[in-house]
């Protein structure tokens, strides 16, 4: 018996989840009594994961598996998780693993619970926590199955060190017929996603048009965050697709969000409320973001904003 | 083309969430009940390979009688006829194993789901029913075109877009952007009408056990009350998040 976890890297290095699903792994393995597995893809160096817990490493090295294909990607991870006879399988919350997972689940006729925000509160039942209704509210819900698949939900365990002698090992993996193709890729560069920020600024409506927008990146910039906006401004096209957050939108679990002229209607604070921190700046002071916020201001974007963009340079700057 | 829609019957996104029975049933009381959001967009689609393709297309749901009337809703939109699997959806793996019947039975070309349902938010059903299946399987689609037997597929990733080709049969997990917001199809009176003389079949579930129970709810805590800074003291503000909640 043991517990696996997929650490996910990118060129080469852990994606900061991957140290999350380590950490949370070690917690259900000593609950479990039993022992942890990392698998890595392509990554470079693994022993960054004994830090975290991780006593054994699997590396799966492969230019097959450069790119992500959700079935070759399932393949190999079914076939280290029945290798290592992992009776708990944890993989994180990114975009490829939500499509990861599933499949994964079918093929070890594993039940499967997403959107996991803590350790089991009971090994038997095996019950954890999830987030459930966009986050209006959490289930508890017991995985019956033998063997059981979880998907962690970024930012909700956090990441505990827990040093322990690790050792790696090679594995090969079987290489299947991809049936999807990928065909091309576009991505934006040099900017920070949505998924990967700590610290997010959004704006809304407020904001009055497109080329508004400017502060807000500046801000972004300065804050080394990723830009996002409310539902209205990617239907106007003010702002990509991309960028539309909230419980139709991407999910926000940052550390810090900024919510820039965005009123805080249910469906936008259903897809943010994972977050640590929220702020609010908007003109009216009875705008339902203020009932979720931490911190909040009562003023005009126009006005508030380039002051906070001067004061952070200069706080940046000391 | 025979295209199946998977329609998620879910509280309408406003909807107030409270539980009974000491926190082991959702209250639906007073809850308005919609097709899934994302379950709408995909439908959308279908609609329009039924209007330019000549698709044929079925819309399928596994739940008690109390979902009848967001298939009826869905007929009128403009689906040719509706499937009910008699049973209490509750857990993602069960639903895709009921699904999967369904599928193998009507031999249909593409499957669309949306890329998860508003109640339990499982993002599970549709990856499940196609592995299930055997069907290709692309997740997170924000474009999908069907010439001949060649799917191209737009996929959303973090901070881009993927391009994809596959063959059929394939499930399609969608989201917005598979149509657009504006083109979302509502049902007109004349859709309303003929919805009601549309075939809606209730097939018996196959009975398969449930690989995960609810065992309670719970709402989050309370939050504490908002900490407002004055618009001239914005330093304040930036002493907070550094010094306070330590963010920055
Ligand atoms: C099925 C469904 C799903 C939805 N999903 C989402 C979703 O995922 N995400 C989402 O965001 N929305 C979603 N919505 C829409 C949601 O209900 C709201 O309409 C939307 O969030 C409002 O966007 P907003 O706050 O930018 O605009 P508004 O509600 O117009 O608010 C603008 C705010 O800006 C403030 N303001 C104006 N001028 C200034 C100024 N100079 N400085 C500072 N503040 C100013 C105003 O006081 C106001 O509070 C959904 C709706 C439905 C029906
Ligand atoms: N009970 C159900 N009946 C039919 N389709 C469903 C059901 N539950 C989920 N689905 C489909 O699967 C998608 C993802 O749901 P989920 O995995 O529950 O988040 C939904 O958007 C629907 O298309």
């Amino acid at each position: 018996m043991s517990v696996l976890v997929f650490a996910d890297s990118s060129e080469g290095k852990f994606k900061k989840t991957a140290l999350e699903v380590v950490s949370y792994g070690k917690k259900v393995a000593e609950q479990l009594g039993t022992n942890l597995v990392a698998l890595t893809i392509n990554a470079m160096d693994s022993s960054e994961l004994y830090t975290y817990g991780a006593e054994k490493v699997v590396s799966v090295s492969h230019d097959f598996l450069r790119t992500f294909n959700a079935k070759q990607h399932s393949v190999v991870v079914t076939e280290v998780a029945k290798a290592a006879g992992a009776s708990v399988v944890v993989i994180d919350s990114s975009i490829d693993s939500l499509y990861l997972a599933p499949i994964v689940a079918v093929n070890l006729e594993a039940g499967y619970a997403s959107n996991v925000v803590d350790a089991p509160s009971s090994i038997s039942p095996f019950t954890v926590k999830r987030k459930a209704f966009s986050n209006k509210a959490f289930s508890n819900t017991i995985i019956t199955t033998e063997t059981k698949v979880i998907g962690l939900a970024k930012n909700s365990y956090g990441i505990h060190e827990n040093a322990v002698l690790g050792t790696t090992e090679n594995f090969d993996a079987t290489l299947v017929e991809a049936r999807v193709s990928l065909e091309k890729v576009e991505r934006v560069t040099g900017k920070v996603t949505i998924a990967d920020a700590d610290i997010v600024v959004s704006a809304g409506r407020g904001l009055k048009g497109p080329e508004n927008w400017g502060m807000v990146e500046e801000l972004a910039t300065i804050l080394g965050a990723a830009t996002a906006c409310s539902k209205p401004v990617s239907d106007l096209g003010w702002r990509p697709h991309g960028e539309h957050v909230g419980q139709t939108g991407k999910p926000v679990a940052s550390n810090l969000y900024i919510a820039i002229g965005i009123s805080g209607a249910i469906q936008h604070l259903a897809g943010i409320n994972a977050s640590k921190v929220k702020v609010v700046i908007n003109t009216d002071s009875e705008a339902p973001f203020f009932k979720a916020a931490d911190y909040g201001i009562v003023g005009d974007a126009f006005e508030v904003v380039p002051k906070l963009i001067e004061k952070l340079k200069a706080f940046k700057a000391s | 083309m025979k295209i199946l829609v998977c329609i998620s019957h879910v509280p309408d996104t406003t909807s107030k969430i409270n539980f009974t029975d000491n926190d082991t049933n959702f209250d639906t009381n007073g809850v308005q009940f919609v097709i899934n959001p994302y379950d709408e967009f995909c439908l959308t689609r279908a609609m329009w390979f039924k209007d330019k393709q000549g698709a044929s297309v079925t819309v399928v749901n596994v739940g008690g009688v109390e979902t009848e009337p967001t298939l009826r809703k869905a007929l009128a939109i403009g689906a040719d006829n509706a499937i009910r699997i008699n049973a209490l959806a509750t857990d993602g793996f069960q639903v895709a194993k009921e699904l999967a019947t369904v599928v193998k039975e009507g031999k249909y070309d593409v499957i669309l789901a949306g890329k998860e349902s508003a109640d339990y938010n499982g993002q599970m059903v549709p990856g499940m029913l196609a592995t299930l299946t055997d069907y290709n399987f692309v997740n997170g689609c924000v474009g999908v075109e069907v010439e001949g037997s060649a799917v191209s597929i737009t996929r959303e990733i973090d901070g881009g877009n993927e391009f994809l080709s596959s063959g059929l049969p394939i499930v399609i997990g969608g989201q917005k952007g598979i149509v657009e917001e504006k083109d979302l199809r509502i049902p007109n009176m004349r859709g309303i009408m003929m919805a009601r003389k549309k075939p809606l079949q209730v097939l018996e579930p196959s009975g398969d056990p449930v690989a995960t129970t609810i065992q309670s709810f719970e709402k989050p805590a309370p939050k504490g009350t908002v900490k407002l800074v004055d618009a001239d003291n914005v330093d304040e503000l930036i002493s907070l998040l550094h010094n306070e909640a330590k963010v920055i």
